[in-house]
């Protein structure tokens, strides 16, 4: 491990500069030489002082209050969704996480179904938009000229802004055909495998996974860039001197340096492809049944929120659909919370090996 | 001094925005509007096209403005129930007991009638599909599942159907063309209404859900072997190929404004005296099959005097005048027998505080 001491200099000298010279001597006024006319009229310059006291206890006030806020929004939201939700916690229970029928007209409901989906189409989105988007990701910022880097990022992030209903546009006219025809002859020869097996429509889990691969992949690699931007370019001097290759360097010292980063930029695009709604729900069948094929028609919880929302055929039938409101804010939290957790992690090891 | 003030206020301003968005005025939602002439209205979203050209042709005509927003029969009758609009708007009669519900009698008034048609994308197929209720039935079921089918080729004689899977579309949302289709189906399937029954939205046993009308027309525009419902003007615009569907009477029928008024003819002589009556699977000879009411939901009493006479005023209107502008927009006009009564009973809404 030639990198370790040196990650850890590296460390140390971005953090420096950084703290010292933002905060204070630049914002204050410079403090006049002391002499004898300085220390006798000593009214000017202690007077800012109170004032700036009060003003900082404001901000302070003001900030907490903003940062409250966002709190105050997110446990209402909780609140509601539970107070709503009752109707059907009450008639069906924890049954609600496992069963598997959703029927308006008799009035039974069970999430497991939108869940299962939910979980998949992610799954799908992230294993492929992880690696694409950090390949990616490495080339823009290790590999190309800063400035054509620069240009395709720009290039990039106007994807983002692009709204999901037309990325739902263009699975329904472009990636549904296109999965049809590669569906049908990987149906063909792998069919006898459950995963594999048809018919193939071309709408299913995993054109809706594909697609969301799609939509998230310009955030990891947006958000990658940027991090392994951040890593101090001594550190790839350093391995360059001890002879690594360009390989080697990115391998061993750039993305273990940049690990926590990149893990923080999937888990954007994570939370992203969770709550994804009009997109997935154009293109993945709305389906509530749980199958083993990927080619499969499936259905999402904000999918299914978004589709029957507007006309519940009953007060049960809402209060169902709140609770999968509820479930999918459960799980976005739990996601977050591992996310944390391994971000932390990573943090954890970095600072053992250093 | 000046400095002073601004230092101490700007925190204070914020802390004020603060604390307002945080206290949150009171959602206003849709209130009836102040002005005595203004009538507000919500529902439907399959006559929206009829109705906004009906009220834009009103206001010209009288000076009356009618807001409505097209945002789907259930929210319609919740905004009606919590009295936020002045009338409603259903492409389903209400039930018993949400009429219980209903803080107010309220009364339904049929405005046109519309057809919902099965449209299916056999590229082979020259002449149009011939389907009897009992095939309709068994391919939403999932009994029928090839197109070949004995049961489909019995009632086409000489055309060759192809040996491909049948894939069923629905409608993934919430709607009243759902409620009318699935009215249908139980009507001429008891195993339909045993097993799914009727409702804007059911447990469908097969097929895939497409949202709104454009996706169900999507999907089975897009998406070879696929046979989906339909409003007929959707399929009108998007030049997809209808079947023809066997009436009571034994002759097969396609959606037309002739046979949806036919329909609506043959449920006149036994109209029930609120008009929340369902005109598919007709008795008359020429009547298509699967054929609906739209109907305006009036409260029978109306306190705010202008406001009652401009509601009746509007439905004598629309009995008259209104029923010539619907033909153009793929709309079946009322037939004479319905309007006369209709126009009887507009006696039961009163006006006034008495």
């Amino acid at each position: 491990m030639p990198a370790s001491p040196m990650a850890n200099a590296g460390r140390r000298a971005i953090a420096f500069p950084r703290l010292s010279p933002a905060t204070p001597g630049v914002a204050r006024p410079q403090p006049p030489p002391i002499t004898r006319e300085t220390v006798v009229p000593r009214t000017r310059s202690r007077r800012p002082a109170p004032r700036w006291r009060l003003a900082d206890t404001a901000f302070r006030v003001t900030a907490l209050g903003f940062a409250l806020s966002v709190l105050a929004i997110t446990g209402a939201i909780a609140v509601e969704l539970f107070v709503q939700s009752a109707a059907a916690r009450h008639a069906f229970g924890w049954s609600f996480l496992w069963t598997s029928v959703w029927d308006p007209v008799f009035s039974k409901f069970g999430a497991l179904p939108f869940i299962y989906g939910t979980l998949a189409t992610t799954a799908i989105a992230l294993a492929i938009a992880t690696p694409l988007g950090l390949g990616t990701a490495i080339c823009l910022a290790e590999l190309m000229p800063r400035r054509l880097g620069d240009g395709l990022t720009f290039l990039l992030e106007l994807l983002v802004a692009v709204p999901s209903v037309v990325y739902g546009l263009m699975g329904v006219f472009v990636l549904v055909p296109l999965m049809r025809s590669i569906g049908a002859p990987i149906e063909r020869l792998l069919g006898g495998i459950p995963l594999f097996s048809g018919p193939v429509y071309g709408i299913g889990l995993l054109t809706a996974g594909v697609l969301l691969a799609v939509m998230i992949v310009p955030y990891i690699i947006a958000v990658g860039r940027e991090v392994l931007l951040a890593v101090p370019q001594a550190q790839r001097d350093g391995a360059l001197a001890l002879g690594a290759t360009r390989w080697e360097t990115v391998r061993q010292v750039v993305l273990p340096y940049a690990r926590s980063g990149i893990l923080g930029a999937t888990f954007l695009a994570l939370a992203r492809a969770l709550g994804e709604t009009m997109a997935v729900t154009m293109v993945i069948g709305n389906r509530p049944e749980i199958a083993a094929s990927l080619f499969a028609p499936a259905h999402t919880m904000a999918a299914v929120l978004a589709n029957e929302f507007a006309e519940a055929a009953s007060d049960v039938h809402l209060a169902a659909l709140v609770e999968v409101a509820l479930v999918l804010f459960g799980i976005t939290l739990v996601v977050n919370a591992i996310a944390r957790l391994l971000i932390l992690g990573t943090r954890g090891t970095e600072r053992a090996r250093a | 001094m000046n400095r002073k003030l601004k230092t101490l206020l700007l925190p204070a301003l914020a802390a004020a925005v603060m604390l307002a968005t945080l206290a949150g005025a009171p959602v206003p939602g849709v209130h009836a509007s102040p002005a005595a002439t203004n009538l507000t209205g919500a529902g439907a979203t399959f006559p929206y096209p009829l109705y906004s050209k009906w009220f834009d042709m009103y206001h010209q005509a009288t000076g009356i403005e009618i807001n409505y927003q097209s945002i789907g029969s259930g929210g319609g009758i919740q905004q009606l129930k919590n009295g936020t609009v002045d009338f409603g708007a259903s492409d389903a009669p209400l039930t018993d007991a949400k009429l219980k519900e209903m803080p107010r009698r309220v009364f339904h008034y049929p405005t046109v009638a519309g057809a919902v048609v099965l449209a299916y994308n056999l590229p082979s197929l020259k002449e149009p599909l011939h389907l009897t209720s009992d095939v309709v039935a068994g391919i939403y079921m999932g009994k029928i599942t090839t197109w070949n089918d004995k049961r489909i080729a019995a009632v086409n004689p000489g055309i060759e159907l192809p040996a491909a899977p049948i894939l069923p579309v629905h409608r993934s949302d919430g709607s009243g063309t759902t409620y009318v289709f699935t009215d249908y189906l139980t009507k001429v399937s008891p195993e339909w209404a045993s097993t799914a029954g009727k409702g804007t939205a059911v447990n469908w046993p097969v097929g895939i859900g497409g949202k709104g009308n454009e996706g169900v027309t999507g999907l089975v525009k897009q998406t070879p072997n696929t046979i989906g419902y339909v409003e007929l003007v959707y399929a009108v615009q998007n030049k997809l190929p209808v079947c023809a569907v066997r009436n009571r009477s034994g002759r097969f029928v396609e959606a037309s404004l002739d046979s949806i008024t036919a329909a609506a003819a043959s449920a006149a002589s036994n109209m029930p005296a609120d008009f929340r009556v369902s005109i598919t699977d007709a008795a008359a000879a020429d009547a298509y099959p699967i054929a609906s009411f739209t109907w305006l939901l009036v409260p029978t009493r109306i306190k705010d005097a202008e406001k009652g006479r401009a509601m009746k005023d509007f439905l004598a209107w629309m009995l008259v005048d209104g029923q010539k502008l619907a033909p153009a927009l793929q709309y079946a006009p009322l037939p004479e027998a319905v309007i006369g009564l209709e126009r009887q009973a507009l006696d039961r809404i009163t006006v006034g505080a008495t």
